[in-house]
This record gives structure tokens, C-alpha cells and sequence, in this order.
């Protein structure tokens, strides 16, 4: 699931489905968001150092993924497909 | 015998593009050449921050833009239809993005640090005198080149030039200006350390200047291998040499394209002109109400008229007095004139940030500049008379204007 202003760049709805040759993790669903969307590259992850932007956050099965390891295995439930990975913006502004 | 255009059949014949980047995003506003009726266009890239919009004078139809955000970084915009539709380049409008590795590189500003071509990324002085080290964070000012549609120049936060010859998908840094040796003093101005202004030489390919707040003017006379700061003459007195060669918050370079050895600059404070090509400046606030201020400009035709707005100071970033007030000068400085028919002479608090006024070449030439309170004003008479095209758009960060056939 993406924020508002990356829908609109890539031209999606809320919700895109990608398939993520295993081991699913945060990098591989990232890259695979990347090459299926290229408009989107550096938008999530800086292009040099691939450091999650600060005002953006990972999660998934009401957890915070954020700080996880980007190779650490994202949970079965995100892996088989039922339940969603989530990129949330910060809110903030008011 | 000489032939002379029809004034009036030219403006009826011409048109004029303005474009404006905004903190939420871009506007184009188009008029024929009398610049009375308005259309405006947008927002394009709604809710980003679009630092600046420029067309190619090479190819009027081909516009780049800045587009940034604190959430989701930089990216570059281009249009190949005058603005009518915007693709990142690397991936085209309508393409279905092939499996594999990204194409899209368009906004990937990396320093070059590389043994061949670069210079080490050493640390620059922070705003507490440390090191810290160099970050990019985007695009403040981009620059078309005068002759290649597809090539064009970007200045960048943490302070940097970079070029794209392939337009805008592929970028690459012009190390020599980082790493010319005085980098590590260089020092971020309150807006960051950017490099805002870039100006190209119409006369000679090989030189082009460039502004850094708050390092200074540098220019390069072997196109961009090699740089010198060109500060002799500026004096600030925040700095613990206030003749320093480097460590001025420049605010923003002037150019008229018939006399290019000639530059307008307006410092932080002082408003200064330099006769030969940057190597010596000289003051020519004269009687400005104050010499602070962001924007300059040079008329289209004659190259002795000079546009500032001032700013009231550096703590007080509005136009003194309640009054919204163009300076201009027919002698080059020195001797000011307030231009007020048609902007607002009370209760008026905006600031009119470095790269919002733009200057068109029609005959008489027109004069744009766009405020941090969003309205865009237009002058069809070279600045006796104002009236705004927009009146609340969002906070205006740059408006560059193009004058079409």
C-alpha cells in the first residue's frame, strides 16, 4: 500500500500487487516495487545509500518494520499474499 | 535599408509562457504579446515542492522542472510539449516499464568521488563552524543549455553542479567546482547550503558563473573543468574576515546576454555590479531603502536597467513599510527608482524569494516576480505598471518566463 503523492506519480491505485521472487524481505519487495514502477526509484529508499526516507515507515501485521534489516524476512502472511505491506508518510503539518 | 518589426504586430503575434514553481506545486500562465489575458495552467505536481520550472532556448517545447519533497526526495520532471504532459525522463509517458533493473535514473545526484574523474567528498563547515559531510538534498536551480535541448545543468544542496546531456536522465557531477580546494570551508546560509544560480556565456561555450549560499561566485572559463571564486570586492561583515575569498552569502547573479562580461549581484546585503566578467565587484546600492533582498534582473534591451525588490533584513524577511516596491535603475546602479502603480502600498508583508523574478524579451519587455504570499505579478511596460495574474497561488519559490514566436 502506498501513500497518496507516490500513487500519483506511478500512476496506481492505493493497493499494488507484485510478485517477489523469494527470499521475500523488505529489499526484495522494494526492488520489485522498483523495476515494476521505475518512477518510484529513490522516492522510498535513497538512490546511493538505499537508507529508508526518515518521514516514511514500514508495516505490516500491526508491526513496525521500519528498523527491521532490509534482507530480514518479511512476515508469511505479506510473503503469501493476504495481508498487505504497508508504506505509510508521515503525518504532519498540523 | 534597415527593417524594423511592427511593434504592435509583433505583440499580436508573440506569446509569453511563465512558469512558476510553488511550494505545492507548478504553474504555467500563458499570454499573447500585449500580456493582458491570462490562462493558467495547473497545479502540475500538486502538493510537491517544485523549487524551479525552465525551458530550453534551444527548444521552447522542452521544459525541465524540479520537483522535491521532505517525504519522498528529488525528482526531475521534463515535458516535451511546452508543459502539456511530464514524464521523469528514463521513463517515457505510456511505456509499460520492462522487467529487470530500473531504467529510471533521473534523479540520481551522485558526488562524484571517483579516482578518474572526481574529487574526494571532504566535509564542509556546518552552521556551528564543525565538518560535516556532504549531502544531497536537491535540485534548486535548473539550467537549460543555450544551444542542446538535452543538455542541461542542475544546482544542487549540499552545494554542487551537475550535468545531464542526455536530457535529464543521467546526471554527472562537475567535481571541479567541489573540489577546487576551498570546499571544506564553505559554510549553508539559512536555506541550506545550495547552489542557486547558474549562467551560461552566450558568447564563449567554455565560461559560465555560479552562486553558493553562502561560499560565493565561482566561475569556470574551460566549461566547468576548473573553477575560481570571483569575491574580490564583496564585503560581509558576519564573517570573521568580512573580505574573505570565500564565505558570502550571494543571493542571486544578473546577466543581460548582449554584454555578458557584465554581472548584477544581490548579496545578502549590498547590491553590487561587476564590469569584468566576476573579477572585481563594486557596490551600487546607492538609495535603496535597504540593500537586502533575494531577486535581480536585467531588462531584456537595455542592459544598464537593473530590477531589485528589497527586503526589509535578514531577521525580517518582507518588503519594508507595508509597501511591495520594484527598485529599478537606468544607470546601472547606483540611482534607484521605486516602481509602485498597480502593487499593493499597505498592510502588504510578502518576500519575493532569488529565483522568482523572470524578464521576457518583447519590446517594451515584460517583467514577472512571484511572492512567498502567491501572487504572481506581471509588468507589460519594462516595470511603470503592475497588475497581478494570479493572486493566491502557493508560496511562489521561482518563475522563469519564455517568449515564443
Amino acid at each position: 500500500m502506498l501513500p497518496q503523492h507516490l500513487r500519483t506519480l506511478a500512476q496506481v491505485g492505493a493497493e499494488v500487487e507484485l510478485e517477489v521472487e523469494a527470499p521475500v524481505n523488505l529489499r526484495s519487495a522494494l526492488d520489485a516495487l522498483e523495476a515494476r514502477y521505475p518512477m518510484l526509484r529513490g522516492t522510498i529508499r535513497d538512490q546511493v545509500t538505499q537508507q529508508r526516507r526518515p518521514f516514511l515507515r514500514f508495516f505490516a501485521c500491526e508491526e513496525d518494520l521500519s528498523h527491521e534489516p532490509p534482507d530480514a524476512p518479511l512476515p508469511d502472511a505479506v510473503a503469501s499474499g493476504k495481508e498487505p505491506l504497508l508504506i505509510i508518510g508521515a503525518i504532519a503539518g498540523g | 535599408m534597415p527593417f524594423r518589426v511592427d511593434n504592435h504586430w509583433e505583440k499580436a503575434m508573440s506569446k509569453v509562457r511563465v512558469l512558476v514553481g510553488t511550494r505545492k506545486g507548478a504553474f504555467i500562465l500563458t499570454a499573447d504579446g500585449k500580456r493582458e489575458k491570462w490562462d493558467v495552467s495547473g497545479p502540475h505536481f500538486a502538493g510537491w515542492e517544485m523549487y524551479h520550472v525552465k525551458g530550453s532556448p534551444a527548444d521552447p517545447n522542452r521544459l525541465y522542472a524540479s520537483q522535491s519533497s521532505g517525504w519522498f526526495g528529488q525528482l526531475i520532471q521534463r515535458s516535451d510539449d511546452g508543459g502539456k504532459t511530464w514524464h521523469q525522463p528514463g521513463t517515457p509517458p505510456g511505456e509499460v516499464p520492462a522487467p529487470g533493473p530500473p531504467k529510471a535514473a533521473s534523479n540520481k545526484f551522485v558526488y562524484d568521488a571517483s579516482d578518474a574523474t572526481g574529487r574526494p567528498l571532504t566535509t564542509h563547515q556546518w552552521y556551528d563552524g564543525t565538518q560535516h559531510p556532504w549531502e544531497f538534498k536537491r535540485v534548486w536551480h535548473l539550467e537549460p543549455s543555450l544551444t542542446e535541448p538535452n543538455t542541461v545543468y542542475a544546482g544542487v544542496e549540499d552545494a554542487a553542479i551537475f550535468r545531464s546531456t542526455d536530457g535529464g536522465e543521467n546526471w554527472q557531477e562537475l567535481s571541479g567546482l567541489r573540489g577546487h580546494g576551498t570546499g571544506p570551508k564553505w559554510q549553508p546560509g539559512a536555506g541550506g547550503m545550495c547552489l542557486h544560480t547558474i549562467i551560461l556565456d552566450p558568447s564563449n561555450p567554455e565560461r559560465m558563473w555560479i552562486a553558493i549560499s553562502a561560499a560565493g561566485a565561482f566561475r569556470t572559463d574551460d566549461a566547468g573543468k576548473s573553477w575560481k571564486p570571483i569575491n574580490r570586492g564583496l564585503r560581509s561583515q558576519y564573517i570573521p574576515d568580512p573580505n574573505a575569498e570565500i564565505g558570502h552569502c550571494v543571493h542571486h547573479i544578473a546577466m543581460n546576454t548582449s554584454r555578458p562580461g557584465v554581472l548584477f549581484m544581490q548579496k545578502h546585503w549590498d547590491v553590487m555590479r561587476s564590469d569584468d566578467a566576476g573579477d572585481n565587484w563594486k557596490e551600487i546600492s546607492g538609495n535603496l531603502p535597504t540593500d537586502f533582498g533575494f531577486v535581480i534582473d536585467v531588462h531584456a534591451h537595455e542592459p544598464e536597467t537593473v530590477y531589485v525588490v528589497p527586503i526589509k533584513s535578514d531577521s525580517e524577511h518582507f518588503v519594508p513599510d507595508g509597501k511591495l516596491r520594484v527598485f529599478r535603475s537606468r544607470t546601472g546602479g547606483n540611482e534607484w527608482e521605486a516602481l509602485t502603480n498597480g502593487l499593493p502600498q499597505r498592510d502588504c508583508y510578502v518576500n519575493v524569494l532569488r529565483d522568482a523574478m523572470a524578464i521576457d524579451s518583447l519590446d517594451k519587455c515584460g517583467v514577472y516576480f512571484g511572492t512567498s504570499g502567491g501572487q504572481v505579478y506581471a509588468s507589460a511596460d519594462a516595470g511603470d505598471s503592475w497588475a497581478p495574474i494570479v493572486r493566491d497561488l502557493p508560496a511562489v519559490l521561482s518563475v522563469e518566463v519564455q517568449t515564443l514566436p
